[in-house]
């Protein structure tokens, strides 16, 4: 199959090793990745912060890059959620029913990473290893919006020498919420504390999401503490394999 | 009109009144410790329903068509209320509510002493009804444990319907021991409740004249219901000669049967119990039983102002039960307080602003981090993020049409940012320069202290810096290896 990989802007400035990871794991299973070079942003930073006349020429050109996608893969939940949840509503108000087509007619092609693995290829074993112990943290929009339900559990479980512990109260969000960590700093370092707090308890050498901005959050949070716990993208558990680690 | 919703015209920014809430930490144990309580709670009780998913769509369903035939539904409301003995009054705002209020107290109490007694209602703690009373010589007493607390201490509520939520029992020993003069009152919940039944019952027995909120009004009776756990309530309603009810209009509900579906989720979603151990349900006046005169005060106070945007229209179906209070992690740090509103939490962060037609408590809508976990457990099904969303858009193009505005650090920030995403090659260079501008903050390898506005981020949290390599930047190599080696070969 030929997938398109949307890697989301800050994926791609700040976690490259994500889209390499992701990559590495589709190839592996046979398929062929495609990059459109032109893609950035998703519009979802503008919309939710309540910027949404910016966001529209951004979620026009994401349309017009991937219209023609066999298949769209996002490593990134919160940016599906933006296209799944709000695209088709801005078409509506841009009152352009050939966007709205487009809009429509994409909606059904793309895949938050785990999904495509889980839902729409079948899989949960990639043939990965990872001797490590992890502990797995359900981004809110991964939870609530894409409803990933136990897919990401399901390929964790396959993975050779992975120790897989459970987060307590892991349904709490982790208080990053885009400028919502900027904006309200403080609370989002209070609610940041209690998921750390939950996260060491797991004694897990390792925690993973499905997104890269919670984990930037809780990285930041543990590394500030001195933690050395490691914070990766469920992409680049599936990628390891005996040889790299 | 003057509407007006609590003290939010003199609170603090959420950022700022957060800031002080958090560094309460006996407040704060208290909110976690309540909220989990009441959220396990409700989980039970959601779990051993089949039909949860039904009857919310049902309320959803039930709460929408009302509010799009609101004007009918009132007026047969009115027709049926008075027909059974009632008075309706219709008060635009919180003045012309707080008048017709105080006028009744005033005409009933004659020559005697002007006193009343409350049973919980947000609604009148909205329009800021006991300072308007007391401006009027009225002494008002709440008679909600709760709101007894709350009024006894000079506080606010702290949640919509545990307004005490914020209060352990010893801070209540401590309340109760000063204002009834009970030295040596012990701090077991069974001591606390006697006191406080001793201190109410004579309050009952002596006052005449009771206030009610509703929580629900039925359009086809005519009759106005309210639940409550302690009982209370019922003595509200029913002890006194005279009653007077404050109901926001959109607690009309169309019929009787409506109930079926509502008296299922506010139990289940508010305490965590099947029932309400008691619910009243009245309608006008009835010789030998209860009151002898009853009215009704309809309040707008901004309330059809929601009513012709679909999306901010949504925001009337709440039925105050409080769940997306405890399930939101960001009241649970914060408590009820920090947002300067007697509506607090996801609900609070977006029907203050709003009724107010975003005049005040315009940082509420930025006060969530999007989780969603409000919209899940709300028994209506209102759908909080997307109005939170909806609303900071309103703010901004607001913001963006004055000169400040259009010129704050955010605002030109998210323009640059959106000029910078419209084409990939001012991206990549943004991408460059940022990997070129970050060096002097390195610190062992992460970056500690940035300016600006990412100075917030940095203040709890450490971030990696940029990468040399971005994943395009990788890409690249990938694809010009390949040619290469294509070439070669």
């Amino acid at each position: 199959m030929r997938i398109a990989l949307f890697v989301a802007c800050y994926n791609d400035t700040l976690f490259p090793e994500t889209g390499i990871a992701v990559t590495r794991v589709l190839e592996r299973l046979g398929h062929t990745i495609e990059f459109p070079i032109e893609q950035t942003c998703c519009g979802q930073m503008h919309h939710n912060t309540g910027y949404q006349k910016d966001a529209v020429p951004l979620v026009r050109r994401f349309v017009s890059i991937f219209r023609d996608a066999e298949i769209v893969c996002v490593p990134s939940a919160s940016c599906v959620a933006m296209i799944r949840e709000h695209y088709e509503l801005i078409a509506q108000q841009e009152h352009d029913p050939d966007f709205a087509r487009e809009v429509r007619n994409l909606l059904p092609r793309i895949f938050e990473f785990s999904e495509l693995l889980v839902e729409r290829l079948g899989v949960d074993d990639v043939g990965a290893t990872f001797p490590h112990s992890v502990t797995y943290h359900p981004s809110c929009h991964s939870l609530r919006m894409l409803n990933v339900g136990d897919g990401p559990y399901r390929l964790l479980r396959q993975v050779r020498k992975l120790e897989l512990v459970d987060l307590p109260n892991q349904d709490q969000c982790c208080g990053f919420g885009g400028t919502f960590a900027i904006k309200n700093a403080d609370v989002s370092a209070a609610m940041l504390s209690e998921k750390n707090r939950e996260v060491l308890e797991t004694g897990a050498a390792v925690i993973t999401a499905l997104d890269n901005s919670c984990l930037m959050q809780i990285y930041g949070g543990l590394h500030r503490q001195g933690s050395s716990v490691r914070a990766m993208h469920l992409a680049e558990i599936l990628s390891s394999s005996e040889v790299d680690r | 009109m003057s509407v007006r919703v609590g003290k939010t015209d003199r609170a603090s920014s959420f950022p700022v009144a957060a800031k002080a809430a958090l560094r309460n930490d006996q407040l704060r144990r208290n909110v976690r410790n309540a909220t989990d309580i009441i959220r396990a709670k409700r989980a039970l009780r959601i779990d051993e329903m089949p039909d949860w998913e039904q009857l919310r769509q049902a309320a959803s369903d039930i709460k929408m068509h009302t509010l799009a035939h609101l004007d009918y539904y009132l007026e047969q409301f009115e027709r049926n209320c008075e027909q059974a003995g009632g008075k309706v009054h219709w008060a635009r705002d919180a003045d012309e509510a707080n008048t017709i209020a105080a006028a009744l107290i005033k005409q009933y109490s004659g020559d005697q002493p002007a006193e009343v007694i409350k049973v919980k209602t947000m609604t009148s703690d909205e329009i800021q009804m006991n300072v308007a009373l007391e401006h009027a010589g009225i002494r008002a007493y709440e008679t909600d444990l709760a709101d007894m607390i709350v009024q006894m201490s000079s506080d606010e509520p702290s949640h919509i319907v545990v307004p005490a939520l914020h209060k352990n029992r010893f801070e209540v020993r401590e309340i109760f021991r000063e204002q009834m003069g009970l030295v040596d009152l012990g701090d077991q919940p069974a001591d606390l409740t006697d006191a406080a039944r001793s201190y109410l019952r004579e309050k009952f027995l002596r006052i005449k004249i009771g206030i009610s909120g509703a929580n629900f009004a039925i359009a086809e009776t005519g009759s106005v219901c309210v639940v409550e756990s302690e009982g209370n309530g019922r003595m509200c309603v029913t002890m006194p000669n005279v009653l007077i009810s404050l109901i926001g209009i959109e607690k009309v509900i169309p019929t009787f049967q409506d109930l079926e579906v509502f008296l299922q989720l506010l139990p289940r979603s508010a305490t965590g119990e099947r029932m309400n151990p008691y619910n009243s349900f009245w309608a006008g006046v009835e010789p030998g039983d209860g009151p002898t005169a009853f009215h009704i005060i309809l309040l707008d106070n901004g309330r059809t102002a929601l009513l012709k945007d679909e999306r901010e229209r949504e925001t009337l179906d709440c039925i105050r039960c409080g769940a997306c209070l405890n399930a939101c992690p960001v009241y649970r740090e914060t408590g009820g307080h920090a947002y300067g509103s007697i509506y607090s939490g996801p609900i609070g962060a977006i029907l203050s602003p709003q009724l107010q037609s975003l005049e005040h408590s315009r940082s509420l809508p930025y006060a969530s981090t999007l989780c969603g976990a409000c919209y899940e457990v709300c028994p209506v099904k209102i759908n909080i993020p997307e109005i939170l969303i909806h609303l900071r858009g309103k703010i901004v193009r607001e913001e963006q049409a004055t000169l400040r505005g259009s010129l704050s650090a955010e605002c030109l920030a998210m323009r640059a940012m959106g000029t910078i995403f419209l084409s990939h090659r001012r991206y990549e260079s943004a991408q460059r320069l940022a990997r070129l501008g970050q060096k002097i903050f390195e610190r062992n390898g992460q970056l500690t202290n940035l300016p600006g506005l990412a100075g917030a981020w940095t203040e709890f949290r450490d971030l990696r810096p940029l990468p040399k390599q971005s994943f395009r930047d990788w890409w690249k190599t990938r694809v010009e290896a390949a040619v290469s080696s294509e070439e070669a070969s």
